[in-house]
């Protein structure tokens, strides 16, 4: 019995398992919903069902071994996780990557984001209803994956850099083709922006809807987009720039209410602000001559000095962390992966209580929860 | 031909057109969504995908009746035979077309011209809830029954606006029959205006083409089988024909409620300004009396697939919101505009 | 630098050890005033923002630094009679929190060490909303019992998992664990 059962004094409910297959659930997440009339008293939630023991398995593999697992971390945005962890090592080797391999990464995470943005903003319309934007966003999704694919050869689990740089340059016509992704792009968010923004039924299931205040999202450990809607511009581009990101000009949009409609918006935001910082990214690698270096002078056997290292870079959900137990041989002594949205679903329980059943769908896909990050 | 041989053939032909109908709108949601949606959708069955009506159906034939086996046996089955008997039964006082001469004998085309038609329609068109509660029920799962249930309220609170709606326009035109209602929408009003109800109760209209969106439990108003939160809500536990008739049932309801709007708001087969009798013979009346009908009404089935894949859906309460606080005041407003410009100009 | 001055003067006596590893900084300090020294800095220092928990099994790192040390030993031992001083054994787990300064962007990580013997160690979730899961995943992979935690439960394994999966001791393979789903429907004559 869980602590929601026994907060709910009353026997009049009825119990509805949301999850661990369910057609709205990100994943195998499960909410057990104590439900009275079409209102949630409470959940109760239960995570692990995607469980793989990933932090176990680092402990077992060498460094480059680890990279392919952390694509199966947040499988929306592969690369974010990649680069995450590639410089938690480089961190704790010391190891300066070059300008043109950070700035590939760069362009190559921004990619990702919007992807992962996409999903979000895609399946957010789906649970509440709206079917057609999926659709228009999802091609432009199709596209970044097909550069993705023309990149290093996969699509959604990318294995993207190695420990010290990326494995190849950017193909030639990245321009042209980014261009034409480009405008679909801005095309399709400007679709979905007046299909939904400004939809009467879409701001009525969505403006005011399970709203966070900036103090509990702080010490419920929210990040990312989600912080930033309750109004707190936080954004580790911004706050602790690392790689390349100081050198270029774009905002942190932040919400007011830190409810679903701010969430949403923050995200639809925050896909054309990183088409910026890939324009940008694009103009610096265009200045970078072709035989640039593109990995820095690692060892072919990775075997950083015995220390421990925490490094969290911005996520597409919001902070995501490494951190990283060195004991001096070629394996990590202990990985421990701090991912974004382990920390929001947290809050779920409080922030759908009193709300209705339709909520529930609305708050969960807003928070962009993703099982495999969750339950590692 | 006798009287029975002609009102037989009248309700065979009406039953197998609207299957016909319901059969070709699955077809015509899939593309029409794809058409939306930049994809292309069902194009591999037949010409531009025509026949995958047809696999659907014998894929739906040949599943098994699989029942589970916590399920009311008999409710299980009765929830879908109950919705489908209500949906194929409520055309019978619609009209399809003026009427047909042959072999000088003259064919009314509507299976039955009863003089209290709209009490008809409201009162099969609301034995739908059994259905949906029925099944709902019987499944004996928790997302049936809440579908079940919201279904219930749903359908039971915009009767009520579909009702004030359509009694507005009994008193414009001062009959309960369908057919002399249709035949009254002929020429023009004010000189310049068709004859038709759109033009004589605007508001009546808006109210009831909400009303009947909420009756078809379709987007913006899906919630009793919104499949992102209920799974599927009453039909969650079903498949196969089962399944078939609540899918069937749905699109004939879309083609009596377009049939219906049709026949009080837009003229039924009447084309503005052009009186075609006088053109036309009368078995070529008939047709082309049969085919503006129709073609009305296909307008009014693409715009309920149009509206569908647009917009999203509303929550549950504000759903009750609208069809009590807006919808149900309108209408009344309405009734009362109606009654009294009736009693000055009277 | 300045952060480890302010940590080091307000922490003081309880300030067992400050290091820097890779440029984060690690302060150490006692198990049992762990909520008070991070109240402290939360109020103080304005590290109002907790990342995550992470626990840490030292067993294996402990014995690979022994065997290395003996071998180093009987290398020289032949050569050098006079054995180093034992050092006091370290406690096997440590428990590291992540904190955060948003408002200065610093991080600091404050480490206790959990001996294996007495594996409880006080609550934080009255400080953050947010400690609830760290803790029950460290609960769940290790086995240290956070006391005062409202709902101390297993959160990735199931609950009748005998073992802690992330201790240097489990292997990888699993020790032949099986989840066995007993479903029950309410039975055949549930509506007659």
């Amino acid at each position: 019995m869980g602590p929601v059962k026994q907060r709910i004094a009353s026997e009049d409910y009825v119990t509805i398992n949301v999850g661990p297959s369910h057609p709205a659930m990100h994943g195998t997440l499960r909410a057990i919903a104590y439900v009275s009339g079409e209102t949630v008293l409470g959940t109760d939630l239960e995570i692990g069902y995607l469980h793989r023991g990933v932090e176990k398995l680092g402990e077992n593999l060498t460094y480059h071994q680890f990279i392919p697992i952390t694509d199966r971390l947040n499988y929306c945005s592969a690369i974010a996780n990649n680069v995450a962890y590639e410089m938690a090592v480089e961190k704790l080797m010391g190891v300066e990557v070059p300008v043109k391999a950070q700035l590939i990464r760069i362009i190559m995470t921004e990619l990702s984001r919007i992807a992962d943005h996409i999903v979000l903003v895609g399946i957010l319309g789906v649970d509440l209803g709206a079917f057609t934007p999926f659709f228009y966003l999802f091609i432009q999704r199709e596209e970044i994956y097909e550069i993705f694919e023309w990149y290093n050869g996969a699509r959604l689990t990318n294995t993207f850099g190695r420990i010290g740089g990326v494995e190849s340059d950017l193909p030639e016509d990245f321009e042209t083709r980014w261009h034409e992704l480009k405008k679909g792009l801005e095309k399709a968010i400007d679709e979905t922006d007046k299909l939904l923004t400004h939809n009467r039924i879409w701001m009525d299931r969505t403006i005011g809807v399970t709203p966070i205040s900036a103090e509990d999202a702080l010490s419920w450990g929210f990040t990312g987009p989600c912080l930033r809607a309750c109004g707190v511009k936080r954004d580790l581009r911004k706050d602790e720039p690392y790689s390349l990101y100081s050198q270029f000009d774009f905002d942190v949009p932040t919400g007011k209410h830190g409810d679903v409609f701010d969430r949403y918006m923050i995200r639809m935001i925050e896909m054309q602000e990183s088409m910026k910082i890939i324009d940008q990214a694009f103009d610096l690698y265009k200045q970078l001559g072709p035989n640039e270096p593109l990995m820095a002078k690692v060892p072919k056997i990775i075997k950083p000095p015995e220390g421990e290292v925490y490094h969290a870079i911005e996520s597409p959900n919001g902070e995501l962390g490494f951190y990283i137990k060195s004991d001096g041989t070629d394996k990590p002594y202990r990985i421990k992966i701090r991912p974004p949205c382990y920390m929001i679903f947290q809050a779920f329980d409080e922030l759908i209580q009193g709300e209705m059943i339709s909520d529930l769908i609305a708050c969960l896909s807003s928070l962009n929860i993703i099982a495999g990050e969750l339950d590692r | 031909m006798n009287e029975w041989t002609i009102a037989i053939i009248k309700v065979v032909f009406i039953w197998s057109w609207t299957l016909l109908i319901a059969t070709i709108m699955t077809w015509v949601e899939r593309r029409g969504s794809a058409l939306i949606q930049d994809r292309l959708g069902p194009n591999i069955a037949g010409p531009f995908g025509l026949f995958q009506p047809l696999a659907d159906g014998i894929k739906l034939f040949t599943k098994e009746e699989f029942a589970p086996k916590h399920a009311h046996k008999i409710l299980f089955t009765l929830g879908p035979v109950l919705f489908a008997i209500q949906a194929f039964s409520a055309y019978a006082v619609i009209p399809f077309g003026d009427k047909i001469v042959i072999n000088a004998k003259e064919i009314v085309l509507q299976v039955a011209d009863v003089n209290i038609g709209f009490l008809f329609v409201l009162a099969v068109g609301s034995l739908a809830v059994y259905g949906f509660v029925v099944g709902g029920w019987g499944s004996n799962n928790k997302y049936s029954l809440l579908g079940g249930l919201r279904a219930t309220a749903q359908l039971l609170s915009y009767e009520v606006p579909l009702g004030l709606a359509m009694l507005a326009v009994c008193m414009t035109y001062g009959s309960f029959s369908l057919r002399e209602i249709s035949l009254d929408q002929a020429g023009t009003f004010l000189g310049f205006l068709p004859n038709w109800g759109i033009f004589k109760q605007p508001l009546g209209f808006l109210v009831f083409i909400v009303a009947a969106y909420a009756e078809a439990n379709r987007v913006p108003f899906d919630l009793p089988e919104a499949e992102s939160e209920l799974v599927a809500g009453y039909h969650t536990e079903y498949g196969g024909m089962r399944l078939g008739l609540y899918l069937f049932g749905e699109y004939v309801n879309l083609y009596t409620l377009s049939a219906l709007m049709v026949t009080i708001y837009f003229g039924a087969w009447h084309i503005p300004y052009v009186d075609m009798s006088s053109y036309l013979g009368p078995l070529a009346y008939g047709i082309v009396s049969f085919l503006v009908f129709f073609l009305k009404c296909a307008f009014f089935l693409w715009l309920f697939v149009w509206v569908r894949w647009t917009i999203p859906r509303f929550r549950f309460d504000q759903l009750m919101g609208l069809g009590w606080k807006s919808l149900i005041p309108l209408g009344l407003l309405n009734l009362f505009v109606t009654a009294f410009l009736i009693q000055i100009t009277v | 630098m300045a952060l480890k001055d302010s940590v080091s003067r307000l922490l003081q006596n309880d300030l067992i050890a400050l290091e820097e590893s890779a440029g984060c900084i690690f302060a150490e300090v006692p198990k049992d005033k762990i909520v008070s020294c991070l109240s402290s800095l939360r109020d103080e220092l304005g590290f109002n923002f907790l990342s995550d928990i992470v626990g840490v099994d030292n067993s294996a790192l402990y014995e690979a630094k022994a065997k290395k040390a003996k071998k180093k030993k009987d290398k020289e031992g032949e050569e050098n009679e006079t054995p180093e001083p034992e050092r006091p054994a370290l406690p096997r787990f440590e428990v590291i929190y992540l904190l955060l300064n948003p408002d200065t962007n610093e991080r600091l990580q404050v480490r206790i060490r959990v001996p294996e013997d007495d594996l409880k160690v006080q609550s934080i979730t009255s400080l953050w909303k947010g400690a609830n899961w760290p803790e029950r995943e460290c609960f769940d992979m290790f086995g240290i019992r956070f006391e005062g935690h409202p709902y101390l439960r297993r959160l990735l394994m199931w609950d009748e998992f005998p073992a802690h999966p992330l201790r240097k001791d489990y292997p990888l393979e699993g020790m032949g664990e099986e989840r066995h789903l007993i479903y029950e429907p309410e039975g055949e004559g549930h509506w007659t």
